[in-house]
C-alpha cells in the first residue's frame, strides 16, 4: 500500500486490566479483555484512523502504545525501538518522541497556570531554564496553532472549547514530538469549530510530517482525516483498509452496521438508505462472546462464529479483515448484497449537497470576516 | 407572522410560539440566551431544531413549561398558544397546577441524559407505572399489564421480567427506550426530544431515531427533535428550525433547506460537516466563535464571521423574511436567489 516503511508497529497487543473482589485480601475474579490481540502499522507521516463505539478499547489502545499503560503482551515498535521493554530511563527520553492529545481540553489544562506555562511545561521537564528561550519557543508554538501570542498570559477558562484544543496541541508540539495519539479531540466540540482544529491537526501534519494515531466514534470524520482506518469492536480490529478501499469495499459485517448508522446529512437518502440495525448492547469486555466477539449481534453470524475466534486476513493487498463468512460460499453472497446496498446509499448520497458554499461568497461590500483563527 | 408553511396546510398549528424572549440574570451581567423566536408546529409533524452549543435551542423549548430555573432565568415576553382536541391556551400564562397537568400528558419530554430523569430507586416498571397512574385512568394489574405492552412496544426485549429492573441494570439505549415510553405512555400531543441521542453510540443512536420515527408515524404525535448534528435531522424531521445567538435564522423543509440553503450560518454548518459520503480537501471553516450573549442583539449576530457581510448587517438585525422558496424563510440581507444585497425598505 505505501512504499514508506512503518513508523509505528504493534503486534498482538493485549491490555488486561483485572478485576479484583476482597478488601484485605484481594484475589482476582476475572480480567477486562479492553484491547485483545491487535496488530496494525502506521507508516511515517500518516494517519491511522480508529474508529469503534464506547468502550470498545480505543483510549486503551492509545494508551498501552504509548506504554502508559504496561502493556499485558505484545510488542509496540515506535521508529525502530520496542517500547514495551524499554528500561524507564530510556522510556523518559523516548517519550518527547510520542505524545498525546485528549478529548476533554478542559480537564487536561491545569486551570491555575497561565497557557505560557502550560505549553512550556514540557520543556521545563525537560530542564530548559533560559525565560527567553522558552518564551521565544511559546510564541511560535501559539503561532503555529493560530493563537495570538498575547494568549500567554491568560487562563484555560477564559478560552472557548476550540480555543483550548488548540492550547492542548501547541504543549503536546513543544517537543518536537514524530508521533502523536490524538483521543477524540474534536468529539466534544461544534461542528463549525470541529472543522478549525480538524483542519489545523491536517496542516501540522504535512508542515511537520507528523505520524497521528487518530481515535474517534465518528467515521465520518475518521474518513476525512485518515489514510488508513481500522474498525474496532470489543478489543479486537474488525477490519483494517484504506479510507477509499473502506468505503468502497466494507467487508465486515460490523463496519457495515456501523456505516450504515452513520447519519448522512442528505434527507432524501437518510430517510430512506439500507440499514444494517443491530440488535442489542455490546457485551461487556469482562465476558467477551465465545468465537467472533461480535457473533451476538452479527446478522450473518453461524455456528462455526460461536466457536472459533476469526484471525485478521489480509484479503487483497492491505485490506485485513477478521470474519469467517466473508468468503465462505454458503453466507458470504448474503454480506455482500448488504455491502452493495450500503454502499449504494453512500452514491446516492454524493449527488446531493447545499448549492450554495461559503467559496461562493463574493462579498458585496468588504466582507465581514475578521482574520482566520479565532479572535 | 406566517413564517412557517407545512406539508398539511389544511391543519392549524399545534403550538404557536411568537416573539419569545427569555434571559438569564447572572452575576457576570444579563445573558440574553432567547431573542424573538417564534415558530410553528403541526399536529404530528417532526420539527428539527439545530444550532451550535449555546444557540438557545434548550432554553426556547424548556420556557414553554417554565422548565428553566427562575431565577435566574426570566421569560421576558412572547407566547406560546398550545391548541389540541381539549385546549386552546398560552402556556407561559399557567398557572403551577395547570402546567403540570400539561407536562408529561398533553406534551412529553426526553433529555439526553436519561438517568437524570429516572429515580435510581425506584423499578422501572413502577416508574412508567406512577406517571401512568398519575394522568390517566389505568390502575393497578391493568395499569401494569399497560406498562409491560409499553415495554414492548419500545423495543424492551423480555418486558415482563424487565419490569422489575432498576435504571442501573439498562444500557444507556435500553434508558433511553424507557424515557419514550413514559412519554408516550400518556398519548400526548407533542414531544419534546432535548438532544435525546447525543450520548449514544451511533447505531444505538439508528435505533432511537428509527423508533422515534415509527411512533411519531403510528401515534401521530408531533416532535421537536433538538440535534446539533444535521445528519440525524435529515433523517427525522419534515421541517427544520437553525438557530443561532438565540435566534432563529432559518427554517424550511428539511429537503429545501439542505439543498438549497439560503441563510450563512446554515451554508457555513453544511460546508463543515464531514461527509461519510463524500472526501473533500478541506471543511470549510466559519471562522470565529459564537456570539457573545451578553448583548441584546442589535445587528445580525453572525456578522462578525459571514462572508457575505455588508454595511447593512452591521446596522440593523434582519427579520425572518420568505426566500422565495415555498414555506422556506431567512433571517439575512442578503438575497442569496439574487445573489445580490436585499432591497431593505427604510
Ligand atoms: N484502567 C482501567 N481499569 C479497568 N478497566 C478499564 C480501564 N480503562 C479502561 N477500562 C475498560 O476497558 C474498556 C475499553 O475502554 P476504553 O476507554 O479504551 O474505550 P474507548 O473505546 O476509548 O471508549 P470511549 O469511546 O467511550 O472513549 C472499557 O470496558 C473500560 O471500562
Ligand atoms: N441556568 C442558566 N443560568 C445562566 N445561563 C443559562 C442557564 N441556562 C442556559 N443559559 C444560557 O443560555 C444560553 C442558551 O443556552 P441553551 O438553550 O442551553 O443552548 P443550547 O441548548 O442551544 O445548547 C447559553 O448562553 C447558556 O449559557
Ligand atoms: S465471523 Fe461470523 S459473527 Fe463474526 S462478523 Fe463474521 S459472520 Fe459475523
Ligand atoms: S445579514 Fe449580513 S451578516 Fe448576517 S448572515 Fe446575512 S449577509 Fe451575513
Ligand atoms: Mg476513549
Ligand atoms: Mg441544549
Amino acid at each position: 500500500m505505501s512504499t514508506t516503511q512503518p513508523y509505528v508497529s504493534v503486534r498482538n497487543l493485549k491490555q488486561h486490566f483485572p478485576i479484583t473482589r476482597g478488601v484485605i485480601i484481594s484475589r482476582k475474579v476475572g480480567a477486562v479483555r479492553a484491547v485483545d490481540d491487535i496488530s496494525f502499522d502506521i507508516p511515517a507521516g500518516e494517519t491511522l484512523g480508529l474508529v469503534g463505539e464506547s468502550g470498545c478499547g480505543k483510549s486503551t489502545t492509545g494508551r498501552s502504545i504509548l506504554r502508559l499503560y504496561e502493556p499485558t503482551a505484545g510488542t509496540v515498535m515506535i521508529g525502530n525501538t520496542d517500547i514495551t521493554t524499554l528500561s524507564p530511563e530510556a522510556l523518559r527520553e523516548k517519550r518527547s518522541e510520542m505524545q498525546m492529545i485528549f478529548q476533554d481540553s478542559y480537564s487536561s489544562l491545569n486551570p491555575r497556570h497561565s497557557v505560557a506555562k502550560i505549553v512550556a511545561e514540557p520543556l521545563v521537564i525537560r530542564g530548559e531554564r533560559d525565560q527567553g528561550k522558552l518564551r521565544r519557543r511559546v510564541e511560535e508554538l501559539l503561532d503555529l496553532v493560530g493563537l495570538e501570542p498575547d494568549h500567554m498570559k491568560r487562563f484555560p477558562h477564559e478560552f472557548s472549547g476550540g480555543q483550548r484544543q488548540r492550547i492542548g496541541i501547541a504543549r503536546a508540539l513543544a517537543l518536537n514530538p514524530k508521533f502523536v495519539v490524538c483521543d477524540e479531540p474534536i468529539s466534544a466540540l461544534d461542528v463549525a469549530i470541529q472543522a478549525q482544529v480538524v483542519n489545523l491537526l491536517v496542516r501540522l501534519q504535512k508542515d511537520l510530517g507528523l505520524t497521528y494515531l487518530f481515535i474517534a466514534h465518528d467515521l465520518s470524520m475518521v474518513r476525512h482525516i485518515s489514510h488508513r482506518i481500522a474498525v474496532m469492536y470489543l478489543g479486537r480490529i474488525m477490519e483494517l483498509a484504506t479510507y477509499d478501499e473502506l468505503f468502497r469495499n466494507p467487508l465486515h459485517p460490523y463496519t457495515q452496521s456501523l456505516m450504515s448508522a452513520v447519519p448522512i446529512p442528505e434527507p432524501k437518502v437518510e430517510k430512506s438508505r439500507t440499514r444494517l440495525l443491530l440488535e442489542g448492547d455490546v457485551p461487556s469486555p469482562s465476558r467477551p462472546p465465545r468465537g467472533c466477539v461480535f457473533s451476538t449481534r452479527c446478522p450473518f453470524a453461524t455456528d462455526r462464529c460461536r466457536q472459533e475466534i476469526p484471525q485478521p486476513r489480509e484479503l487483497t493487498s492491505g485490506h485485513f479483515i477478521a470474519c469467517h463468512n466473508v468468503d465462505d460460499p454458503e453466507v458470504s453472497p448474503r454480506i455482500n448484497e448488504s455491502r452493495i446496498a450500503i454502499v449504494q446509499s453512500l452514491e446516492d448520497a454524493s449527488t446531493g449537497g447545499p448549492d450554495r458554499t461559503f467559496a461562493m461568497a463574493t462579498g458585496a461590500a468588504a466582507p465581514g470576516a475578521a482574520a482566520p483563527g479565532e479572535s | 407572522m406566517n413564517s412557517n408553511v407545512n406539508s398539511n396546510k389544511n391543519d392549524k398549528p399545534i403550538l404557536e410560539v411568537r416573539d419569545l424572549h427569555v434571559r438569564f440574570d447572572t452575576v457576570d451581567g444579563v445573558i440574553y440566551a432567547v431573542n424573538g423566536v417564534s415558530f410553528d408546529l403541526y399536529p404530528g409533524e417532526t420539527l428539527g431544531v439545530v444550532g451550535e452549543s449555546g444557540s438557545g435551542k434548550s432554553v426556547t423549548m424548556m420556557s414553554l413549561l417554565r422548565l428553566i430555573p427562575e431565577p435566574p432565568g426570566r421569560i421576558v415576553s412572547g407566547t406560546a398558544r398550545f391548541r389540541s382536541r381539549e385546549d386552546d391556551l398560552d402556556l407561559l400564562q399557567l398557572n403551577m397546577r395547570q402546567r403540570a397537568k400539561i407536562r408529561g400528558n398533553r406534551i412529553g419530554f426526553i433529555f439526553q441524559d436519561p438517568m437524570s430523569s429516572l429515580n435510581p430507586l425506584i423499578t422501572i416498571g413502577e416508574q412508567i407505572k406512577e406517571s401512568l397512574e398519575r394522568h390517566t385512568k389505568w390502575r393497578g394489574p391493568e395499569a401494569r399489564q399497560r406498562v409491560v405492552e409499553l415495554l414492548e412496544h419500545v423495543g424492551i426485549p423480555d418486558p415482563d421480567a424487565r419490569y422489575g429492573n432498576y435504571p442501573h441494570q439498562f444500557s444507556g439505549g435500553m434508558r433511553q427506550r424507557v424515557m419514550i415510553a413514559i412519554a408516550i405512555a400518556c398519548d400526548p400531543d407533542i414531544i419534546i426530544a432535548d438532544e435525546p441521542t447525543t450520548a449514544l453510540d451511533v447505531t444505538v443512536q439508528a435505533q432511537i431515531v428509527d423508533l422515534t420515527r415509527r411512533l411519531s408515524e403510528e401515534l401521530g404525535i408531533a416532535v421537536i427533535w433538538i440535534s446539533h448534528d444535521l445528519g440525524v435531522v435529515a433523517g427525522i424531521a419534515e421541517r427544520v428550525m437553525v438557530m443561532y445567538g438565540g435566534t432563529v435564522v432559518e427554517t424550511g423543509v428539511v429537503d429545501d433547506l439542505y439543498a438549497h440553503p439560503r441563510h450563512p450560518y446554515t451554508v457555513g454548518l453544511l460546508g463543515a460537516l464531514p461527509k461519510l459520503h463524500e472526501n473533500v480537501p478541506e471543511l470549510v471553516n466559519i471562522s470565529g466563535t459564537p456570539p457573545s450573549l451578553f448583548a441584546a442583539p442589535s445587528r445580525c449576530p453572525f456578522e462578525p464571521r459571514c462572508p457575505w457581510a455588508f454595511k447593512t448587517c452591521r446596522e440593523r438585525r434582519p427579520a425572518l423574511e420568505s426566500v422565495q422558496r415555498d414555506g422556506h424563510f431567512s433571517a439575512c440581507w442578503y438575497d442569496m436567489e439574487k445573489d445580490k444585497p436585499r432591497e431593505v425598505r427604510r
